[in-house]
């Protein structure tokens, strides 16, 4: 299987070994993994804000690079949920690049959701002495159904074991843009999910998007907790290079 | 009503720093999402029903003119008059003449947000008529210099029983109480007399039933019975887009809206109301008015907004946001708050009114799930910020950054320079530890959480070292 993988913008600047990880479990579950050199940003910020013309020019940049990929991964609901559930309304007035983008969305997967339900990876190489805890981010989980593919990759790793999260499913309070614009709001609500996690008492805090993962170890370190590790999800499946 | 949403930051510093409405936000976020689960648990057809809902209120809303038309032939026919308004000035204007012309001094009201948009209360009293608020919550509110609401269905959530009990006592005159029963016994002794001295009796609408006439009344205190059925003149104010085709689909979106709303099988009320007392019968009102009023919702037929008018006005999309569980409905700063307010405010009222409000969504379309009638929340909130865009609304530095950011993230080799120096840059902020407390590119974040530090090289250039080895 020829994968592409889009690593997102996110985890290019602030936590490579994700992306790492990411290609680590793709190798794992026997794909060819196909790292187009130029990739940068899927969009998502600019159709969030309302700029569309700023969206399309990376969509398009995004599905000529993917073109000859027979799956496109992506360690993170949200940016994939950009794609699958998005590109085809940036382009609802423009019917051939509407077209090619149905044709992206169609084989562009989400990590956890990829390497169960297509790539059917059965071991996983990582290994966890401890409890996690898992939150389920807001796209993965509404746009694309990601909620069991997680658990079931985290349920075959040694030594973990999963504790479920009182309130996983509400928002973290990041939302891109939303955390600074309104970064009181965002705050407060990230304080909520904190006091979750903590009230869940597990080692660490395990999730599927960079962006909710960096709110909420931005807020339990400013809340003084030190203690409690915040690690994506394919960190944890893929354990140490 | 007043529209204070340009106001949202401010208001939204004010809410977080406010302990004891964040102690009573946290109260009712619990009673309103769990309850709602535990009844939808024993609808195993909740979901087909949603879609059953979907297309009755598309049904509608494809034909409304038609409908409207349907229902006021029938309602006609049944005794009842029925009036058009524009806008809120058009409906207080209506009012005041209907209460004029039946010599009426005194107006009891059943909820209606309606008149809030209209602002009825503030023109009845400057026209001599004294308007009587019977919903407990909203009476909570009147006799608190007019506060307004805060939610669409339960008005006064934002406000504990201590403080309702320090607000009676003061405004009754009489010993403190705060057993809910007897302060609940004290609000009814006070109404009673207004329920059998009023001339008119006021309400909002549900639903009008195009095949019979009818307007459904929901309630769960009793008081719109009364209202629609002790004064002799009854007025329905109810937005135009209420209509639905026939009875049986009432009972359809019956099914939804209790327990929605509440959390409730059925609601304790559920009035259907029919034309004006005929010859043969005892009781019932002697006049019935319809007010069915566009204040902005015409303009939305045949408009990517169309799917917000399907809104029955539930308020599972606020009881479920995390914005609005954090900020409570007054940050608003109009009639309706939470998600369905970010889309209706701007929208009716204009969208350089409300400039915030589309963009106070985290799009968690934890909303859009709720919908009993799958509303595409996010959506269309996210189709205001293209709006917004497109007509040159937003900060010049927003739409600068953007802009920048676009560009640069389309040419590969500036990109990758860029991030490169960007990230050894925050890495240095972080000064060896794992996080930055301080970030003067976004402040805001800094100010309630630190900043996870980056590794310190980008992925793509440790992924070209790794190809090149």
């Amino acid at each position: 299987m020829r994968v592409g993988l889009f690593v997102t913008c996110l985890v290019d600047l602030i936590r490579p070994r994700i992306g790492f990880a990411a290609l680590r479990l793709l190798e794992a579950a026997g794909c060819q993994v196909i790292v187009p050199a130029a990739q940068t940003c899927c969009g998502q910020p600019g159709y969030n804000s309302g700029d569309r013309s700023a969206t399309r020019a990376l969509a398009l940049k995004l599905i000529d690079e993917f073109a000859d990929c027979e799956y496109v991964v992506l360690p993170s609901g949200s940016c994939a949920g950009m794609i699958r559930e998005h590109y085809a309304d940036v382009f609802r007035d423009d019917a051939a690049n509407g077209q090619r983008a149905a044709a992206l969305a169609a084989k562009t997967y989400e990590l956890t959701d990829f390497l169960v339900n297509v790539a059917k990876l059965d071991r996983v190489p990582g290994r966890f002495e401890g409890s996690v805890t898992y939150h389920d981010s807001c796209s993965g989980l509404r746009e694309l159904g990601v909620k069991g593919q997680p658990r079931a990759l985290l349920s075959k790793v040694p030594g973990l074991r999963l504790t479920e999260l009182n309130g996983a499913e509400e928002c973290c309070g990041f939302g891109g843009a939303f955390s600074v614009k309104f970064g009181d709001i965002s705050a407060r609500i990230a304080e909520r999910k904190c006091g979750n996690i903590q009230a869940s008492g597990a080692d660490a805090i395990v999730g599927g998007d960079l962006g909710c993962l960096l709110n909420i170890e931005g807020k339990l370190r400013r809340m003084g907790d030190d203690r409690t590790r915040v690690l994506h999800v394919s960190e944890v499946l893929a354990g140490n290079d | 009503m007043e529209v204070r949403s340009m106001h949202f930051k401010a208001r939204v510093a004010e809410k977080l720093n406010d302990p004891v409405l964040q102690g009573n936000l946290r109260l009712s976020k619990g009673k309103f999402v769990d309850k709602r689960a535990e009844s939808i648990r024993e609808l195993p057809e909740f979901e087909a029903t949603r879609d059953a809902a979907e297309a009755i209120r598309n049904r509608a809303l494809r034909d409304l003119d038609l409908w409207l038309e349907e229902f006021e032939r029938k309602a006609t026919a049944r005794g009842g008059s029925v009036l058009w308004a524009r806008d809120g000035d058009e409906v207080c204007r209506l009012v005041i003449d209907i209460a004029r012309r039946h010599g009426v001094r005194k107006i009891t009201k059943s909820k209606s947000m309606l008149s809030e948009e209209a602002g009825l209360n503030q023109a009845l009293e400057a026209a001599g008529i004294q308007p009587v608020e019977t919903d407990l919550g909203e009476y909570i509110l009147q006799i608190n210099d007019n506060e307004p609401p805060s939610h669409i269905i339960a008005p006064v959530v934002h406000k504990s029983k201590e403080e309702v009990a320090d607000l009676f006592a003061r405004v009754h005159r009489k010993p403190r109480k705060t057993d809910i029963n007897e302060m609940t016994r004290e609000a009814r002794e006070i109404l009673r007399p207004h329920f059998l001295s009023a001339e008119m009796g006021l309400s909002g609408g549900n639903f009008l039933i195009a095949e019979t006439g009818s307007v459904a009344v929901v309630t769960n205190e009793g008081n719109g019975r009364m209202v629609t059925s002790l004064p002799k003149v009854h007025v329905v104010i109810t937005g135009v887009e209420k209509v639905i085709p026939t009875l049986e689909d009432l009972c359809t979106l019956m099914r939804l809206l209790p327990r929605s709303a509440t959390g409730q099988s059925i609601t304790n009320y559920i009035s259907v109301l029919t034309g004006r007392k005929r010859p043969e019968e005892l009781d019932g009102v002697e006049h019935m008015y319809f007010i069915l009023v566009d204040n902005g919702r015409v303009g939305l037929l045949g408009s990517e907004f169309q799917d917000m008018l399907r809104c029955i006005r539930c308020g599972a999309c606020m009881n479920h946001c995390p914005v609005y569980q954090t900020i409570g409905g007054h940050a608003y700063g109009w009639v309706y708050p939470g998600p369905m307010g970010s889309v209706l405010t701007p929208l009716y009222t204009g969208l350089d009114q409300a400039l915030d409000l589309p963009h106070a969504a985290t799009l968690c379309n934890q909303c859009g799930v709720v919908c009993p009638v799958k509303i595409p929340l996010p959506d269309l909130l996210r189709k205001l910020r293209e709006k917004q865009v497109e007509e040159g609304m937003r900060p010049w530095f927003e739409r600068v950054a953007l802009r920048m950011w676009a560009w640069v993230a389309t040419q590969p080799w500036l990109y990758a320079l860029g991030t490169k120096f960007a990230v050894r840059y925050l890495r240095w902020l972080a000064g060896g530890s794992d996080r930055i407390r301080v970030l003067a590119a976004a402040p805001s974040w800094t100010e309630g959480r630190d900043f996870p530090a980056p590794e310190g090289r980008t992925f793509r250039e440790l992924y070209s070292e790794r190809q090149r080895r």
